[in-house]
């Protein structure tokens, strides 16, 4: 079979954007693709070695909530101190529940299957970031970088 | 149902686990031998189907029974 390839921008930082980066990364990986994602922005939050991702209700009305809090809280309640904490934590109690893979797992079978993961150097520059707190191994490159592979890419996708 | 060779039990796992997990367990595989998978997710039905198709392996049996999904798939 002759090697397919697809590329990723992933550009958020949140739980529920870390999912279809490394979803569709570890299944194409699976299928046979050649893969890189390369991280800018917010998305180098999914490349620190302790991840600490949180799935905000916040500007988010299509986010189903449990218990008709939705109803109770409208928008504002979303804002409420410490409502982050309480979705995320519900969130992760129902993915787990569900047999939804963790990021950390995911992200470690995109690592196995070889996914080239490649974080911005610019971001990193940018938001004062440590190497030391990313995973190692990673690849610190530029929007050529990018380009050389997506160029002739099957799949491009901006995440 | 035909004979296998290996089972996978991906009971319980949501997408894109079972495929990732009989990706893994078919590259153990010689070409020819059979994996014989066990899962519960709906969507594995399709996602077996087009992996198959992507992946060069034979979906040689596709069954339900009571929720749960049985698929036999022959190494390419």
């Amino acid at each position: 079979m002759s090697e397919k390839k697809l590329a990723i921008i992933a550009t958020k930082g949140t739980l529920d954007w870390a999912y279809p980066p490394f979803i569709l990364s570890s299944t194409a990986a699976a299928l046979g693709y050649d893969v890189m994602i390369f991280f800018t922005f917010y998305g180098l939050q999914l490349l620190k070695k302790d991840l600490n991702l949180k799935v905000s209700p916040l500007g988010n009305p299509g986010m189903p909530m449990p218990m008709g809090m939705d109803k109770w809280f409208p928008v504002l309640g979303t804002a409420i101190p410490g409502m982050e904490s309480i979705m995320t934590m519900m969130m992760k109690n129902t993915m787990k529940k569900k047999g939804v893979a963790s990021i950390e797992d995911l992200r470690e079978l995109c690592i196995e299957a070889e996914v080239r993961l490649v974080a911005c150097q610019m971001t990193v520059d940018l938001f004062d970031m440590k190497q030391s707190d990313l995973l190692d191994g990673l690849e610190f490159v530029g929007a050529a970088t990018f380009f050389e592979f997506a160029g002739d890419a099957d799949i491009t996708l901006y995440i | 149902m035909s004979d296998f060779d290996q089972e996978l039990d991906a009971r319980g796992l949501n997408c894109p686990l079972p495929i990732l997990r009989a990706k893994k367990a078919i590259n153990g595989l010689e070409s020819g031998q059979v994996l014989r998978i066990i899962a519960t997710d709906p969507g594995s039905v399709k996602d077996f189907e087009a992996f198959a198709k992507q992946t060069g392996n034979e979906l040689m049996e596709s069954a339900e029974n009571g929720g749960e999904f049985t698929f036999l798939m022959k190494k390419g």
